[in-house]
């Protein structure tokens, strides 16, 4: 493999605490050293800014609930079709563009590393196909969990260690790559149009708590040692006062300490924030509760969360919470679709429109910078649109603006039809704080890597690190004249490297890289009462047999990257 | 001595059965024996050791008699073909695997083609209405487990769909019906009385043309208001009793077939029918799903939509994708004369399109690939048979309600065959040597 040199770069690097330096960045066989031979191609980075690749911790790109969503959605093509070009497959979609186009737009922008947010275990092989059908970026996805009926009924005993044994087995056959919990036991309420809004509602027949889920799959996570924590969309999403079952869930995870060896020290992720901290009692006494939330953040170490930002954007919301998109369908009266997943879990999909002109839709922009902006340490709180649910993963240099900018969020607010609810239901008119490039790099980079346990090997430009780098036009010693420029710079980057492969040169794809999928091999105990419950219920309830369950490697994992976990207890 | 495979995916129609078991000779050579399947994917799998198959590709020749050529001479024509044509149409992608429509795709950008699935005839229509209104929607397991109101509508699964009453529908036991049939009431929809229709609890026996009349009386006594004495050929109070079954269950699905979808009404039937279903969650927890009949169709539909956002009648033709039913749909494009050459794989257009469309096909270059002899591989110039997916090669295929699952090669096809990913890779690699010197 070619040897390469980033030449006189501004480097922001968290991981080696780099703050702006001028820095060379020498790659090598893939991976950042210390050292090139004079051989190396050079690649100017004078008045640019070098960071990492960065890493999407909560996106919604492949599998099947993306994938109804383009189906049943012609009208999100209309205007963003981009034809066949130099190396790139033709692409379209806006909120929910094809595969080869999510590719190019993350690689496009800097991202080299991404993670499919729920993947229904069941149909792990088509979410497999999309994942080896995305190029450039490389991959991981969570199976869900919260409303397993496996879990549900180990749990409802508090069987930690056969919890342990069954996710150390789901992660196996799906290749999957972390523990997703979405609406613990709401979803499997939603089976019978029903519904847990908070963490003490029973589960239908299962008789089981929401608050016992959730603890127990933390006990299960930190029991197994996996590189990430328990990654969570709690109860009762989206509604007005909905903070409180957001503090109520977070609070669960006291007393919990992270067992693992990757580095990462939280137990807790907490996505899309946003839609998870609102006040009041209706929608037209709405208001933030970014605050409260974020003061519970800011004092536990032990969690960490992603934002959901709101781009105010038309796009379409997808998620494993089937009843929440059955309300919202019940709010905006746009199509709903809904698949219900045996044994497993469920999801819906609506589009929706985040209109500048109303005031929920502009409140929740503002929620959505709140959090970050008063989040003390931004290496635990991570920039997201829980793409495409809030807006598209493409609005990232946008929201990015409005972090780096006051002035930029400034001339949004002014742009609101309800300017004045805006600023007295949030208190986006007096946060003053602006993100530096060190703590985007944070928020962006080494945060979500170190939260997804894989600081050693991304998310920084440490030697032996992968040679995940972007180039960004974007010179730090000049006063930015127009925000504009912000978002301008971070949309096209100068150079992006995967894996010490330069794939895009001035915003252009040259090459689609080696794509990898990223998975957890847990190694458990033998468990033979989980074997026995596993094939007992494919025998008896499953619509397929256990054995054409699996994700086999050959069709839909091509190039599988194997993250290891000795989980055997003596 | 002879093997016992199991865990057989069947490749014939979309309920996809994975639970067949095949008896093949030692040397995997000769499939002997299968068991569990219907008598229709019995058929599939025994049919590909008949000793009349054709096992290399044949040209058609001016006299209307057929020149056996070789596969490479078959691979010359198809990527010349696609390579000269304006307008050439891809279409069929049913009966194949994820794998071959992947490849077939990207033949398709190359070639600027215009692509679609069988859904032109069959469940097009519902994509339309599932555009226009949603899907609340189920995988079949939750059938099993949960469901206690079934609707067969315009569909007669007892024939066309033989194992989806006893794997998922009506009598198996599952997790909250744990009396199978008995816990269960079925409501069949349709003028005939159909084997399915034999078996309902209240068979709706809807006047022909009318399924949009009698859905739009079933959402009026759902609110109780005022009805006619009698609503598409039905009296009222047998109306009120349907709406009222299934206003009282637990768990419910409407299953559709062509009959709803083309007959008169068409896409707006099913707007109607997913209109119940929403309505229906009003009271209790209802889903629909289409009764996809290839085995595949349903993949199809996927790999256009990851791959060009579009679940068929896509237009390649402007280099990027467009979808335009009536106007970029296949039977259009054929009766319009727009196309200027055809290739079909995995289907047969000539059996089901109105005569209209297929004349065209015979007077146009144009290439079949199927493994068995049918009225498209008659009309067309290039016949090229391949190896039996789901049974000489594996793949990957979606099922109804689309769940995938990974098909398994059970016997070696005949001495050198080809699959249709193997023929589509060296026509994808002939086309790009062409494409790079033009």
């Amino acid at each position: 493999m070619s040897e390469y040199i980033i030449k006189n770069g501004h480097v922001f690097d968290p991981v080696q605490g780099i703050k702006g330096d001028k820095k060379d960045i020498s790659i090598k066989d893939g991976k950042i050293v210390d050292k090139v031979s004079s051989s190396a191609k050079v690649i100017d980075a004078r008045d640019k800014t070098v960071m990492a690749g960065a890493v999407e911790i909560h996106a919604h790109i492949a599998g099947p609930k993306v994938n109804l969503g383009r189906i049943y959605r012609p009208e999100d093509k209309l205007f963003s079709c981009t034809p066949t070009h130099g190396m790139e497959r033709m692409g379209g979609g806006a909120s929910i563009p094809t595969t080869f186009k999510t590719g190019y737009e993350y690689a496009k922008m800097g991202y080299t590393t991404a993670m499919e947010a729920a993947m229904p275990p069941l149909f792990s092989r088509h979410v497999h196909e999309e994942i080896r059908d995305t190029p450039i970026i490389d991959e991981g996805a969570f199976p869900v969990f919260g409303n397993n009926w496996f879990v549900l009924e180990y749990l409802k005993n508090h069987e930690v260690e056969n919890t342990a044994a069954y996710i150390a087995w789901l992660l196996r056959v799906t290749k999957g790559y972390a523990v997703k919990v979405v609406n613990p036991g709401g979803t499997e309420a939603w089976a019978w149009g029903l519904n847990c809004l908070s963490v003490n509602d029973p589960v239908p027949y299962f008789d089981i708590t929401p608050a016992e889920i959730i603890k127990g799959l933390i006990e299960a996570n930190e029991y197994l040692g996996l590189p990430h924590s328990m990654h969570i969309h709690p109860n009762n999403l989206g509604n007005p006062g909905c903070y409180e079952t957001t503090l109520e869930t977070m609070k669960l995870a006291e007393g919990f300490k992270a067992k693992n060896k990757f580095g990462r020290e939280q137990v807790m992720h907490l996505t899309h924030t946003q839609f998870h901290s609102y006040k009041g009692t209706n929608w037209g006494d709405f208001e933030s509760g970014a605050k409260e939330v974020t003061d519970y953040v800011n004092k536990n170490k032990n969690i960490t969360i992603d934002t959901g930002n709101v781009t105010l954007d038309e796009t379409t919301t997808m998620t494993a919470d089937g009843p929440f998109e059955h309300h919202l369908c019940g709010l905006n009266h746009l199509k709903w679709a809904n698949v219900d997943v045996e044994l497993e879990t469920a999801a819906g999909v609506v589009p929706y429109i985040y209109s500048p002109n109303i005031s929920v839709c502009a409140i929740q922009w503002a929620i959505g910078l709140e959090i970050p902006l008063m989040m003390k340490d931004p290496m635990r709180c991570y920039i997201t649109t829980d793409h495409p649910n809030a807006g598209p993963f493409t609005r990232y240099p946008r929201v990015i603006k409005w972090l780096m900018s006051e002035k930029a969020r400034e001339t949004q607010i002014n742009a609101f039809k309800h300017k004045d609810k805006v600023l007295s239901q949030t208190s986006i008119g007096s946060l003053d704080r602006e993100i530096s490039l060190y703590e985007l790099a944070q928020m962006t980079r080494a945060g979500p890597a170190k939260s997804l346990g894989l600081s050693a090997m991304c998310g920084g430009l440490k030697p032996g690190m992968d040679a995940d780098v972007a180039v960004y036009n974007f010179n730090p010693d000049k006063p930015v004249a127009n925000p504009d420029d912000i978002e301008t710079a971070f949309s096209r980057c100068a150079a992006v490297f995967k894996s010490g492969v330069l794939v895009v040169q001035n915003g252009e794809i040259i090459s689609t890289g080696h794509k990898r999928t990223l998975w957890v091999n847990a190694k458990v105990n033998d468990n033979p009462q989980v074997m026995r419950d596993i094939s007992e219920k494919f025998v008896k309830f499953y619509s397929m047999t256990q054995n054409n369950y699996e994700a086999l490697g050959h069709t839909f994992v091509p190039n599988p990257y194997a993250v290891e976990v000795d989980a055997t207890h003596a | 001595m002879t093997k016992t495979i199991t865990d057989v995916v069947c490749p014939f129609c979309g309920t996809l059965c994975d639970d067949i078991e095949v008896i093949v000779s030692d040397d995997g050579k000769k499939l002997i024996e299968v068991d569990n399947a219907c008598v229709i994917g019995t058929e599939k799998f025994l049919h590909s050791q008949s000793s009349d198959r054709i096992t290399r590709p044949r040209m058609h020749q001016e006299d209307g008699s057929w020149k056996e050529i070789s596969y490479d001479e078959a691979v010359e024509y198809t990527a010349q073909m696609l390579a000269k044509a304006k307008k050439p149409l891809m279409f069929g992608w049913s009966s194949t695997n994820c794998e071959a429509q992947s490849v077939g795709n990207e033949i398709a950008e190359m070639s600027r083609a215009c692509c679609d699935n069988t859904a032109a005839t069959c469940h097009g229509t519902s994509l339309i209405a599932i555009q226009d209104v949603g899907l609340p929607s189920c995988t079949l397991g939750e059938i099993k487990n949960r469901a206690d109101r079934i609707i067969f509508w315009g569909c007669n699964p007892a024939h066309a769909h033989p194992r989806h009453m006893s794997r998922y529908s009506i009598f198996p036991r599952g997790f909250f019906t744990g009396k199978g049939q008995m816990s269960r009431k079925l409501i069949v929809v349709d003028p005939r009385v159909t084997d399915t229709a034999k078996m309902a609890d209240i068979h709706l026996q809807v006047e022909q043309g009318q399924d949009y009349e009698l859905l739009d009386a079933l959402r009026v006594a759902f609110k109780g208001e005022w009805l006619p004495d009698v609503v598409a050929g039905i009296p009222s109070e047998k109306i009120r009793e349907a709406a009222d079954v299934l206003k009282s269950g637990r768990f419910g699905i409407i299953f559709f077939g062509m009959g709803v979808t083309q007959s008169l009404g068409k896409n707006h039937n099913i707007d109607e029918a997913i209109a119940v279903t929403k309505d229906l969650n009003e009271y209790t927890k209802f889903s629909i799903m289409p009764m996809r009949g290839h085995y595949n169709v349903t993949g199809s539909g996927e790999v256009f939509a990851w791959q060009f956002g579009f679940p068929y009648a896509v237009d390649l033709t402007r280099g990027f994708a467009r979808y335009n039913p009536g106007d970029t749909s296949t039977i259009d494009l054929l009766t319009r004369g727009e196309i200027d050459a055809m290739l079909t794989i995995g289907s047969d257009p000539g059996a089901h399109f109105p005569i209209s469309a297929v004349k065209p096909i015979a007077n146009m270059p144009s290439v079949c690939i199927d493994p068995h002899l049918t009225p498209t591989s008659g009309v067309s110039k290039l016949h090229v048979p391949v190896a039996f997916n789901g049974v000489e090669t594996g793949g990957n295929c979606y099922r109804m309600d689309n769940v995938p699952i990974d098909c398994r090669k059970v016997v070696e096809p005949p001495e050198g065959m080809l699959t249709d990913e193997e023929f589509l890779i060296k026509v994808r690699d002939r086309l790009k040597q062409l494409k790079g010197a033009a």
